[in-house]
């Protein structure tokens, strides 16, 4: 991590003015960090262990009761799946969709940057608004259903906020129209990183384009996928402001997230303590994720250059 | 942890998720005010002498649409050249955002006026330490208010805030659409009122407009079908007790599941928040809605040209239901009032009763802001409707207070949930009852 040690040796004082450079330098973040990340975290783990309102002192500690009432509630096991099924269809159908997106916008043609910025606009856009757009377009009669009815595909016309089975994919679409943008962004970059050069080798060499993409391009812009795929599954572990301003969570609880019942239960019902596990829980599985993920996945992309090294 | 930088990053992203549900370490703090009062009743006279020291008043309300928020605005910088050196800092902040944002405040940074809704949650807050006992400040003029009103804000006996508006919920419909449906007077009994739906659908407008998204407007529904079907004795029984399994609670949500059957609700309700309810009211393309005496100004704030319906609209009473042991005269009401907070200083108290002075209450009367609890200015409410409205709250021989305002915590948002949960038609009358009844034992 610390590589400068060779230009230690002309300036100045060598190990303790190198200490202090770095607490220097590291103690604002640091401060920061502990302030606004750490000691929330303590203090909801703290918190989730009692029964408290959130008005008066913590006085009734009940173990991990919330917990367990976490656990065996229906509502969290609902949100749980709904985040998972975000994650699922982002997976199989938003990063695709990025990537073939990106290899398109790669080719040269004639417009490519005025299509490389529209379709990176609604990303640009805040959650909150681009949830009140949406909910406009999607009230009964309003554009989204007139414009079904124009081209006579009246038929599909739903209550794409108001029916519990579909309520969800109506949000996962909006999702995907905001983010699909970043991610096309992001791989974007990864496929121009990739020398022009190798590709041509594969063609000279007899691949068919498939092949020069299954076996050239994609192990290549592998990294830039795998960053792609985790911020995806992130976000869908966090996802909120969209669906707290488009649906509250609803109807009933069709479209409640870990954030959105988090969110409720603290401060809709004042039940702060059972609202701090349910954060605790949201941060494991979070955690867990990213745990996993670097381990398996993520590991080649970090250790690549070492290992090359070594070996 | 093979890389910790990673692993610090991602924290980072869910720091926000935490911190949301964290309370502690205030940043904001309170603007300075003086001590706790004991507050003297001299407080009452006015104490303006020009070498008094600078007081601000913090002022947090829900009047985010005029005349209200104007009218506000004009009492507030009224108080303020009366008395030099008190400022007024208001923070207007919209209903549902209001209630997010207060029950995230630390207790060190509360307001020093606040919007109250009395009832539970103000019991809450008062056992948490968060309120002023007023009772003695407010003793030399408690009069001039109308004293059923008061109660809703006293709590053990402690004053804690003073009600300002204070109306009982009805029917409130359009006169013309009943006209075209072949209605000629509004009904009185639910089975009249389950006969009218279908006309009204065949006249092509949707009967009755609820709000799936913000639930709270059915809940409403369902409670008087409650408060009819049992009589108040057993209402205030239930929430005594806290066992709703009880026959009148069965019958309500039956009569919702009957009410549902014949689809009444305008289109796209389930998702509806409530001022689109009112939009499609004030609009013509819902019939009625069941609502407190703030619907008119809302619904013509949400209608097309902020007209509203005008003399077209019309209000009537929650109908009796046959053989139900609630009276015709039962209501279920509140309003709006301000509650005062543990550190607010003396001149917040004084500011309350300049607010709630005649002259200042008769205008929010004729602006229909509100229905004024101010005694003596019944004669300002002009509107036909809002003179029913308050005909009806004087007229009461039970008034409970909205449920979801008597109670707090679990059972009031459980009110809510279970409730929409069978307008909805994804729940039974009994597992609503149940949902309630483990709701109030949380």
């Amino acid at each position: 991590m610390f590589r400068s040690q060779g230009r230690e040796s002309s300036s100045g004082p060598r190990l303790p003015g190198k200490w202090l450079t770095i607490s220097l330098f590291l103690a604002p973040a640091l401060v920061v960090y502990l302030v606004f990340v750490i000691i929330p975290i303590i203090q909801a783990a703290h918190f989730s262990l009692y029964k408290w309102n959130g008005l008066g002192p913590l006085e009734d500690f009940i173990g991990l009761a919330n917990y367990q009432v976490a656990l065996a509630s229906e509502v969290f096991w609902q949100a749980v799946g709904n985040n998972v099924l975000v994650i699922v269809l982002s997976l199989l159908l938003q990063i695709p969709f990025s990537l073939g997106l990106a290899i398109l916008l790669n080719r040269r043609f004639p417009g490519r940057a005025i299509f490389r910025l529209l379709f990176f606009v609604p990303y640009v856009l805040s959650e909150a608004i681009t949830g009140i757009v949406f909910s406009l377009l999607l009230q009964p009669d309003a554009l989204v259903d007139s414009g079904l009815k124009g081209i006579g595909l009246e038929g599909l016309i739903q209550d794409w906020l108001g029916n519990t089975d579909i309520v969800m994919l109506t949000l996962f679409v909006i999702i995907s129209w905001k983010y699909f943008g970043f991610h096309m962004i992001l791989l974007l970059a990864g496929l121009q990183g990739i020398p022009r050069e190798i590709e041509e080798a594969a063609l000279i060499d007899g691949a068919g384009r498939r092949q020069a993409f299954r076996y050239v391009t994609l192990p290549l812009i592998g990294p830039t996928l795998r960053v792609s795929v985790f911020l995806s599954v992130i976000g869908a572990l966090q996802l909120f402001d969209l669906v707290w301003v488009m649906t509250g969570g609803g109807p009933l609880t069709a479209t409640t997230t870990m954030a959105v019942n988090m969110f409720k239960s603290g401060f809709e019902e004042q039940q702060m303590g059972y609202g701090s596990a349910l954060a605790v829980l949201l941060f494991l599985c979070a955690l867990v994720v990213a745990l996993l993920y670097q381990r398996f996945v993520l590991r080649r992309d970090i250790d690549g250059a070492v290992t090359a090294y070594n070996g | 942890m093979s890389n910790p930088r990673r692993t610090l990053g991602l924290l980072g992203v869910l720091a926000l998720t935490i911190s949301a549900c964290s309370s502690g370490g205030s940043a904001s703090s309170a603007p300075a005010s003086a001590a706790p009062s004991a507050a003297p009743s001299a407080a009452a006279s006015a104490p303006a002498s020009a070498a008094a020291e600078p007081v601000t008043i913090d002022w947090w309300h829900i009047a985010t649409g005029d005349p209200g928020k104007a009218d506000f605005a004009a009492i507030a910088k009224a108080y303020e050249t009366a008395h030099p050196n008190v400022k007024i800092k208001t923070t207007v902040t919209e209903n549902e955002a209001f209630k997010t944002k207060l029950s995230a405040t630390p207790a060190d940074a509360y307001p020093d006026l606040f919007q109250s809704w009395g009832g539970g949650t103000m019991a809450a807050q008062a056992d948490a330490g968060l309120l002023q006992d007023i009772t003695a400040a407010v003793a030399p003029w408690k009069d001039t208010v109308n004293a059923g009103a008061m109660s809703i804000y006293q709590y053990k006996g402690v004053q804690y805030g003073i009600p300002w508006d204070m109306g009982m919920i009805g029917f409130w419909y359009n006169k013309d659409l009943f006209t075209k449906a072949g209605i000629t007077s509004p009904p009185k009994t639910w089975d009249e009122y389950l006969a009218a739906l279908p006309k009204l659908k065949a006249a092509g407008v949707a009967p009755l407009a609820i709000a799936g998204k913000d639930k709270w407007p059915s809940m409403h529904l369902w409670s008087y079908l409650l408060l009819r079907n049992g009589g108040g004795d057993a209402l205030s029984q239930m929430i005594q007790t806290g066992d709703w399994n009880t026959d009148a609670c069965t019958k309500a949500g039956q009569a919702v599941l009957a009410l549902n059957a014949l689809d009444p609700y305008q289109k796209g309700y389930a998702s509806a928040d409530y001022n689109s309810e009112a939009a499609s009211v004030g609009n013509g393309k819902a019939a009625m809605e069941l609502m407190g005496q703030w619907a008119p100004s809302v619904q013509k704030d949400q209608s097309i040209g902020k007209k509203g319906l005008g003399d077209k609209l019309g209000w009537f009473a929650f109908p009796t239901v046959t053989g139900g042991a609630g009276a015709a005269t039962d209501g279920i009401g509140g309003g709006n009032g301000i509650a005062v907070s543990k550190n607010a200083p003396p001149e917040a108290i004084d500011f309350l009763q300049f607010f709630m002075s005649k002259e200042n209450q008769d205008k929010l009367n004729t602006d229909g802001v509100g229905l004024s609890t101010t005694v003596g200015t019944e004669t300002t409410v002009t509107d036909p409707n809002l003179q029913q409205v308050l005909a009806g709250r004087g007229a009461a021989t039970f008034m409970q207070l909205y449920l979801d305002q008597a109670t707090s915590g679990p059972l009031a948002a459980a009110f809510n949930d279970a409730t929409v949960a069978l307008f909805l038609g994804k729940s039974t009358p009994e597992k609503a009852c149940q949902a309630l009844t483990d709701a109030a034992k949380k």
